[in-house]
């Protein structure tokens, strides 16, 4: 009977056991295919990939319908002057007039947030203007309300001013929004996505069947990471193409340098996920590490609005923030046209990041 | 005797203040099938783990095929072949995608198709493993594991919760990879699987080697090579049995007797005289050689099953 001799061979070298050869795949296409697969076959996760960018790119498309705006509603506490009031507003068209018995009424409609401002005359000598400061809109509507009640007063303006509507591309807030729900969703499939998809696989000891195995463990790491290639073309496709054809938003630089940024974009959150999981045991640890890592970015990195408003001493960090190298990257290649020169500052950034997250995450991933 | 495949001297491990491991010695010999035996929570599977590199024991040594984990890690991973108990393959993809997957983290091994002929699961091939029976997937399992072509192979607890049949299927491949002059590790609780494939077996209990031997060495060391079961109405007094021919070891168990017997032909019938003197009546009996379920018992007092 042959058995194995345990001398002293250099792997590679033939052995007793003739290994049958065999075409051999490598690693990291197997396992990035394998992780490709297992996503498109999971009915929820694809859902979520499309539906996300959807339902974003509907809401969106609801709130920026293209309309004038909507007139401010304001109300009017009944009283002499009221129906006066009432009709000098209406006569101005920017407000919309609501009548309130009193001033209790009135009070609740503003706390209530149907009215933004609350007009009051109780005695003839010129109107009261309930509203709060803090709020934009209660601020315009006090100009509005004001000019309009003065003028059916009989206020003439010394020098008529004449209004020129602009509603350029690319300067209105959608353009402004857009890039930033396309890096925040790249930001969040990236993290969600290869998230639990480890931890699934470390409860299940999937992982340590693969450790127990030659395999390299970088090719895992990076094969997480890799896969993330092909869910963009999804997901940056959707909101992208929603944005041009329902909003006109612009794309003004090079549709190359903009496929690049989302993909050294996606790889970083890819690889930031795999960091931020690379010791939890369980999907609550994870989550709960994930909206830690997330939130602030939502809020820092100038989705919805810009990140400047935030005080200058916090600016170097908020531009060392993954999201906001993203989202500076993405807005100066759509809406400024700006080339490669100009946007290598974030993808340095985010270069780094996703380095310095695989790195990391190789020397302290948690097998099994 | 060529210098054994896998060796490992004092191993301890405890987790907290519970000792897994408790100063395990055990060599396996090139070309041996070598079973640890044992109750659940006896070690088993803190010492395979040890032995394939994944745990990290707090002290002893441990060599396989003539290396060191530390140093040769890679080069053991390439030679050796691991199924580990309750590990779940990826359940989107298919048989084949499993295989070609395990097979390319090895620089040689069989392929795809060789593993599904070697484990019967060429008809599904395209099966996604989450529609696997669990026999279906322990074959799988064993496929993978087997994906490298390895010289050793190490299968914790491969046929627990299998229906008869799927384990006899694996029995036989486990068998068939032996027969090939390969080495295999394996852990089970169950005293069948280990008398069926097992040249030595170690029982373990409480993190120890408590008897080492062939199952025939391990079965022949018991005073009793049968065992005689009976239940009685009334139920009788061990009193009764000294004076019963032939037996050693005796116990009872919910109502039932357990008399280790070194000749069934003496035994029996003077066990039924014995109860027809004391006027008790037979109600149940049963005769079965010796196994070695009785011999973990008789080293420790418990069964096997107790969990």
């Amino acid at each position: 009977m042959s058995r194995p001799e345990l001398d002293e061979r250099r792997p590679g070298e033939s052995r007793p056991h003739q290994r049958q050869p065999s075409e051999r795949k490598p690693p990291l296409y197997t396992l990035t295919r394998a992780r490709i697969l297992e996503f498109v076959r999971e009915p929820e996760a694809l859902f979520w990939v499309f539906a996300f960018p959807i339902i974003m790119a509907l809401v969106l498309g609801f709130a920026f319908r293209d309309r004038p705006p909507d007139p401010l509603a304001v109300g009017v506490v009944e009283g002499p002057a009221a129906s006066a009031i009432s009709q000098a507003l209406e006569k101005s068209g920017l407000v919309k007039p609501r009548m309130y018995p009193d001033r209790e009424a009135g009070l609740h409609g503003l706390r209530t947030g149907k009215i933004t401002l609350l007009v009051e005359e109780p005695d003839g000598t010129g109107p009261v203007y309930l509203f709060d400061t803090t709020r934009p809109d209660a601020r315009l509507a006090r100009l509005e309300v004001d000019a309009a009640i003065q003028r059916a007063r009989g206020r003439t303006d010394p020098s008529p001013a004449r209004v020129v509507l602009i509603q350029e591309k690319g300067s209105r807030y959608i353009d402004f929004l857009l890039p930033g729900i396309l890096g925040l969703n790249l930001m969040g499939t990236g993290i969600w996505g290869v998230g639990f998809s480890i931890v699934n696989a470390r409860l299940k000891k999937t992982l340590k069947l693969m450790v127990a195995t030659p395999m390299r463990k970088s090719d895992f790491l990076l094969a997480q990471m890799l896969s993330r290639f092909i869910f963009l073309v999804l997901e940056v496709g959707i909101i992208l193409a929603f944005g041009v054809w329902a909003f006109q938003v612009p794309i003004r630089g090079a549709l190359w340098l903009l496929g690049l940024t989302t993909v050294v974009g996606s790889v970083t959150f890819a690889g930031v996920g795999l960091l931020v999981v690379a010791r939890a045991r369980t999907l609550e640890a994870a989550s709960g590490l994930m909206n830690l890592v997330m939130v602030p970015m939502w809020l820092l990195s100038g989705v919805f609005f810009s990140s400047e408003r935030f005080p200058a001493a916090a600016q170097p960090f908020i531009k060392a923030l993954p999201l906001t190298a993203l989202n500076d990257a993405l807005r100066a290649v759509m809406l400024e046209g700006s080339g490669l020169a100009a946007i290598a500052g974030p993808l340095a950034v985010l270069a780094a990041w996703a380095l310095v997250s695989f790195a990391v995450a190789l020397r302290i991933f948690r097998w099994q | 005797m060529s210098s054994p495949a896998i060796s490992c001297v004092g191993l301890k491990k405890h987790y907290g203040d519970v000792k897994a491991v408790d100063g395990l010695d055990l060599e396996v010999a090139p070309g041996e099938c070598f079973g640890l035996l044992g109750p659940n929570g006896a070690g088993k599977t803190t010492t395979i783990e040890i032995l394939e590199g994944l745990t990290i024991p707090d002290s002893g040594e441990v060599t396989v095929l003539g290396r060191r984990w530390g140093s040769h890690e890679r080069e053991l991973r390439e030679r050796l072949g691991v199924s580990l108990q309750e590990s779940r393959l990826t359940e989107k993809l298919t048989v084949y995608e499993t295989l070609e997957l395990f097979r390319s983290f090895y620089e040689r091994g069989r392929s795809p198709e060789q593993l599904m002929a070697d484990l019967s699961l060429e008809e599904k091939r395209d099966a996604r493993v989450g529609k696997l029976s669990g026999g279906q997937r322990q074959r799988l399992a064993v496929a993978c594991a087997l994906a490298g072509d390895p010289e050793i192979l190490f299968l914790d607890e491969p046929t627990t919760g299998l229906d008869p049949q799927s384990r006899l299927q694996l029995w036989e491949r486990i068998a068939a990879y032996k027969a090939a002059g390969r080495t295999v590790l394996l852990t089970t609780h169950y005293m069948e699987e280990a008398e069926r494939l097992c040249d030595r077996v170690a029982i373990v209990d409480h993190g120890r080697i408590i008897a080492l031997g062939t199952p025939e060495q391990l079965v022949a060391g018991l005073q009793a090579p049968h065992f005689v079961e009976f239940t009685t109405e009334p139920p009788i007094d061990e009193a009764l049995l000294t004076a019963v021919a032939g037996i050693g070891e005796r116990r009872r168990r919910d109502g039932r007797w357990f008399v280790g017997s070194s000749s069934l032909a003496d035994t029996v019938p003077s066990l039924l005289s014995a109860l027809d003197k004391a006027g008790a009546r037979l109600v149940t009996l049963s005769t079965h050689r010796s196994t070695l379920e009785d011999v973990f018992i008789s080293l420790t007092g418990r069964e096997l099953r107790d969990e």
